[in-house]
């Protein structure tokens, strides 16, 4: 280090410049979006709003927060988060274990069977036939069950399954736990770790969710957060008929529009510092293969 | 309780088929709770991914949701010929085909230049910061994502053409213009997932054995030698393996993402076949058309990944299978 040439230094100075200025371009239209959703409407709409409201004003806020829709939607996505993520945990950990477990004869077998399924994905309209045949259409079952299990975190789990000492399992096996007590005393609590990482990233997925909901549910009062947020992103102007409507119909769209969005990613900051802990380490153990 | 050895089901004693099968019966036996827990997972792996798999063959049907799989007719290859023939058809395959190329040439290369600009700092409370600021966005649904860049690209109030108006030019409505949608759509997949995808590189970079470096320096080599010749080949293998599954993904650019920035306006270059398969199927409900135009994308996509796997097999000595 201490024998750095001139163009190593320049290159190091060049370096943390584009870094920079990269990290910049993430967090700025951040900025951008929360100095909006507390700016007046005139200070939009003149340009004069960049990285620090202009005219400060809550009314965006309490317009979103007097929206009934807005908070049945939140709590449409808040329900699939926790119970959905519950449902994925449950079900993923249930198969993890088993497959990695040596005294399960034919595990590679199925784990090939799922590994296809990665590979080869069903065109949407046999998937949509399927769930009107199993009358899940219009019910929020259809936001959690079709994607009970990821196959990535499938194997995320597994491979940390098999990372717990044989020896343990065996020795709660001869002082006469059942393999279910098993499971569930020794195995889980062990992998807190990776229950976490899996949990975070089905709970981000949930809280997501989009396309499933725009597939099979119709029914308005049954929307998650997403497909409401869409929809006053394009219904209150901007996205569809471009910015004509928006400046026709009224002047404070685009801030509810920030304001909106806001509320909707809060969640996932505060989510995020316990996400960072583990997302690292839980992608290197996804990666590992047999 | 016998104790559970691992040799009981593979002992290779001198035994008839028919005794080593009531063996591993036996043993499954034994263990049948493992099978009980793993009853639920199975059954969602087959009603939930196989059985709209093999629904596919409704490509091959005029089918009828009121006849159901068995009582459709069949007439063969139809669809997929009304699909080539319709013209607006091989427009859409262009979009995707596009979308697919820009894709690869920007998002696929950029985390693997960001990974290695990473690589090079070493404070390492600053490369922390950066690092957590270059994942965050990953964290977005689409439908945020795409909020968020129609608020910054807005013409009026953007902060972009506000910038733009700085150096005297003109407002651009980058959402309202065939031209710009495809910038629009790597951008924002870019801005949202270039940070993510470093996080593999860099977890390849960190293995790399430090004594390589050591040795290369007393032998004279610069940083830039040393990139080329021991981390670049370092990262060969994941960047081959991430490459191939990029590839089999060609042709799924994502619905999603790009439903969540489509409008009437820029509709003639953003319809891609995700986009068109939605509309066909669930809007207009022409099941086996639509149908037939995903068997048709996914036999492209195996098609591509089959090809790239035996070039890398033969070029690197990496390859999926």
């Amino acid at each position: 280090m201490k024998y750095d040439s001139a163009g190593r230094k320049l290159f190091l100075v060049v370096n943390y410049i584009i870094l920079t200025f990269l990290a910049l371009t993430m967090l700025l239209p951040f900025l951008n979006v929360i100095a909006q959703s507390f700016s007046s409407p005139g200070a939009i709409d003149r340009g004069e709003v960049m990285f620090w409201p202009v005219e400060f004003t809550f009314a965006y806020y309490q317009h979103v927060f007097n929206d009934i829709s807005i908070w049945r939607a939140f709590g449409i996505s808040v329900y699939i988060t926790l119970f959905g993520t519950f449902i994925n945990l449950a079900a993923t950990a249930s198969l993890a274990y088993p497959l990695s477990r040596p005294e399960y004869v034919g595990r590679k077998t199925i784990m090939i069977i799922i590994l296809m399924t990665m590979i080869f994905t069903a065109p949407l309209i046999p998937q949509f036939i399927l769930m009107r045949e199993l009358n899940l259409v219009n019910t929020l079952w259809s936001l959690m069950l079709p994607s009970a299990i990821s196959a990535f975190n499938l194997f995320v789990l597994r491979t940390f399954f098999t990372q717990i000492p044989s020896e343990l399992i065996d020795s709660s096996r001869i002082d006469g736990c059942s393999e279910i007590r098993t499971l569930w005393s020794i195995v889980l609590p062990l992998s807190k770790p990776a229950l976490a990482t899996v949990g975070i990233f089905y709970s981000v997925t949930n809280w997501n969710k989009y396309m499933d909901a725009l597939y099979y549910i119709n029914d308005r009062a049954k929307y998650p957060l997403q497909v409401k947020l869409r929809e006053l992103l394009v219904n209150e102007g901007l996205t569809d008929t471009g910015n004509l409507a928006f400046e026709a119909s009224s002047q404070s769209v685009q801030g509810i529009q920030m304001a909106v969005i806001l509320v909707a990613t809060v969640p996932i900051i505060l989510l995020y510092p316990f996400l960072q802990r583990f997302f690292i380490h839980g992608m290197m153990i996804g990666s590992i293969k047999e | 309780m016998a104790e559970p050895s691992k040799a009981a089901a593979v002992s290779p004693r001198l035994e008839g088929k028919i005794d080593n099968r009531r063996r591993i019966l036996g043993f499954m036996w034994k263990y049948r709770a493992l099978y009980f827990i793993s009853l639920p997972g199975l059954l969602f792996f087959g009603l939930f991914k196989y059985v709209p798999l093999m629904g596919s063959v409704i490509a091959f049907q005029n089918y009828n949701l009121f006849a159901g799989v068995t009582g459709s007719p069949w007439v063969g290859l139809e669809h997929f010929q009304r699909m080539f023939q319709h013209y607006d058809f091989l427009k859409i395959l262009r979009n995707t085909l596009l979308l697919g190329t820009y894709d690869i040439l920007f998002a696929f290369t950029a985390p693997i230049v960001l990974a290695l600009l990473l690589n090079e700092v070493r404070q390492v409370v600053y490369k922390k910061i950066v690092q957590t600021i270059f994942y965050a966005p990953h964290f977005l649904s689409w439908v945020i994502v795409s909020g968020i860049f129609v608020g910054i690209l807005s013409p009026s109030s953007g902060i972009v053409n506000v910038m733009l108006g700085w150096f005297g030019i003109d407002p651009i409505y980058f959402l309202g213009e065939d031209s710009y949608i495809r910038t629009v759509l790597v951008g924002s997949g870019l801005w949202r997932d270039v940070g993510w995808g470093t996080i593999i590189y860099l977890a390849a970079l960190a293995g790399i054995n430090p004594d390589l470096y050591e040795a290369s320096e007393i032998d004279g080599a610069g940083r830039w030698r040393q990139t080329l010749s021991i981390t670049l080949p370092a990262l060969l293998p994941v960047i081959t393996i991430l490459f191939l599954l990029k590839i089999g993904d060609f042709m799924d650019y994502g619905f999603e993402r790009v439903f969540v920035f489509q409008n009437p306006l820029n509709i003639q270059s953003s319809e891609i076949l995700d986009t068109y398969i939605y509309k066909a199927g669930l809007q207009q409900l022409q099941y086996s058309y639509a149908t037939a135009i995903g068997v048709f994308k996914s036999v492209v996509g195996l098609f591509l990944i089959s090809i790239a796997n035996t070039i890398s097999k033969k070029a690197t000595g990496e390859s999926l299978y």
